[in-house]
């Protein structure tokens, strides 16, 4: 009953999110703080991340790879596929759950325990559509970060394999090459665009919602990285078994 | 003017307002006073629209709150200013930032026009220099007269204080009380306090209510809680040694 009662309030926050907008003059700076904070704040561990499991992908597949009639560019074409079809959209997305949906929660929590919240709601201003839709808006550029880590991850693969000695640069490029299907690109943005709502926007509940002092904020961070790391991994199933299935 | 007529609020099984009925005067500092627990703070939500009765009513100036549309809730909602216990300023703004939100916010107010009254709301609480402070780099009795300048920069009809002295050295407590009767005299607004501050209850207490266990259990003015008889209001502002020689010394010169 709990998990349905915080279903239903989850809901109504994301309607009461779009309701009673900010003015524009004011919405617009907080867009773009959201977007330093949450996006461009993240790309360094974003490609940091990226860059060193493209490359253990790429040496995990070659030294795995044991039956000489398999051709080694089969280590680029691995790379690949793992890169854009999970790496960079799901795990990064896990990371990122981590990273900017404890920020959220944590900055959200603190506000409502300072009683900020409570400050903006006497004035008469909409909350939840000042503080979780410039984060939903700013996630919106979420998938540049990714596409720079699905570049950065095969990269990191093409390093390794190349300089590790287990393939050449023309065997790793005509794996990339090979069998490539475009629509894989559309399914890694769409699912990343969804990811990206639900670490703009569960984080935000878990803040918005918290009760007590700062150690509910605390744990209030831990239950919002759990739930999002949960819903992306149950979303990303489900959006696998709907766009490629 | 605020009435409030016989409202009752409860979360859960536990029934916090058993039925309060009150009117707190224009131009005047009113005072919710009572034990921990006894309903002050949930009362003072009431009042500010973020908690709904389940009973009874509260009218502000002829408005019953309860019949008004959403939107004529955030417009009330704007005339009323709010000090919060611990002063609720925005971290990621500066004092002046702070002062301006409303403004921003709720006027078309051109920036030199939000800058010149920004500045003479911050001179009225004897805030100068602090303009481009962060909250963090204040003292607590400035974040008080910079949530008191937010609070009045809007012109509000009425101010709301939840513990307004709470955490300040005694001289300081002084000095927001005097500014907070001074500002409701001013303005002419009606002004209500949450406080468990006994000074400001002999200081500013132009109307006193007493709470307990959800209920009025009296009210009147800072002269006339001298002579109460009322049990559970003596037992509560006279528990100190200091107040008690007070009342005394009061009683001996009546007589």
């Amino acid at each position: 009953m709990n998990y349905l009662a915080s279903i239903g309030s989850y809901s109504m926050m994301v309607v009461e999110v779009f309701k009673k907008p900010t003015k524009w003059r004011i919405m617009k700076s907080l867009i773009l703080k959201e977007v330093d904070e949450l996006v461009y704040g993240s790309l360094g561990i974003i490609i940091f991340i990226s860059f060193f499991i493209g490359a253990v992908v790429a040496i995990q597949t070659a030294l795995n790879l044991t039956n000489p009639i398999i051709p080694r560019s089969l280590i680029g074409f691995a790379t690949r596929q793992s890169v854009i079809l999970e790496f960079a959209p799901t795990f990064v997305s896990i990371i990122m759950a981590g990273k900017v949906g404890s920020y959220i929660t944590s900055s959200i929590g603190t506000m409502r325990v300072t009683e900020q919240i409570d400050a903006l709601e006497v004035m008469g201003v909409n909350s939840l559509n000042y503080l979780v839709f410039p984060k939903i808006i700013a996630m919106l550029f979420y998938p540049f970060a990714i596409a720079i880590s699905m570049y950065v991850g095969i990269f990191g693969g093409w390093l390794a394999g190349v300089f590790g000695g287990f393939l050449t640069s023309a065997d790793f490029v005509s794996g990339l090459q090979t069998d490539f299907v475009p629509f894989h690109i559309a399914y890694a943005f769409i699912k990343t665009l969804i990811f990206a709502f639900i670490i703009a926007t569960i984080p935000s509940f878990h803040g918005f919602y918290m009760k007590g002092g700062a150690l509910e904020v605390g744990k209030a961070s831990t239950t919002s990285f759990v739930w999002t790391s949960v819903v992306i991994i149950i979303l990303n199933y489900i959006l696998t078994q709907l766009l490629l299935g | 003017m605020i009435e409030v007529n016989n409202i009752h609020k409860s979360f859960g099984d536990t029934h916090v307002l058993k039925g309060i009925t009150t009117t707190f005067e224009k131009g005047k500092t009113n005072l919710i006073i009572g034990q921990s627990g006894s309903g002050k703070t949930v009362f003072l939500k009431c009042l500010l629209g973020l908690f709904a009765p389940e009973e009874g009513s509260i009218v502000y100036d002829g408005k019953v709150y309860s019949d008004l549309k959403e939107d004529e809730k955030r417009n009330l909602r704007q005339e009323m200013g709010m000090v919060f216990q611990g002063s609720a300023l925005f971290d990621s703004m500066t004092v002046a930032g702070n002062v301006k939100f409303p403004l921003d916010m709720f006027t078309k107010q051109s920036q030199s026009e939000m800058e010149d009254r920004v500045n003479t709301v911050l001179d009225r609480v004897n805030l100068v220099d602090a303009h481009n402070k962060f909250p963090a780099e204040i003292s607590g009795g400035m974040q008080k007269r910079v949530a008191i300048a937010r609070a009045i920069v809007m012109n509000p009809k009425y101010l709301f204080c939840d513990e307004p002295n709470s955490g300040l050295d005694p001289k300081t407590a002084i000095l927001i009380d005097d500014l907070i009767k001074e500002i409701t005299e001013e303005y002419n607004i009606t002004t209500i306090i949450n406080t468990h501050d006994m000074n400001s209850v002999m200081q500013i207490g132009e109307k006193i209510l007493f709470l307990k266990d959800g209920l009025k259990e009296w009210e009147g003015t800072k002269n006339e809680i001298f002579k109460t008889e009322n049990e559970a209001v003596t037992n509560f502002v006279y528990s100190s040694d200091l107040f008690k020689k007070v009342r005394q010394m009061y009683i001996e010169e009546r007589n």
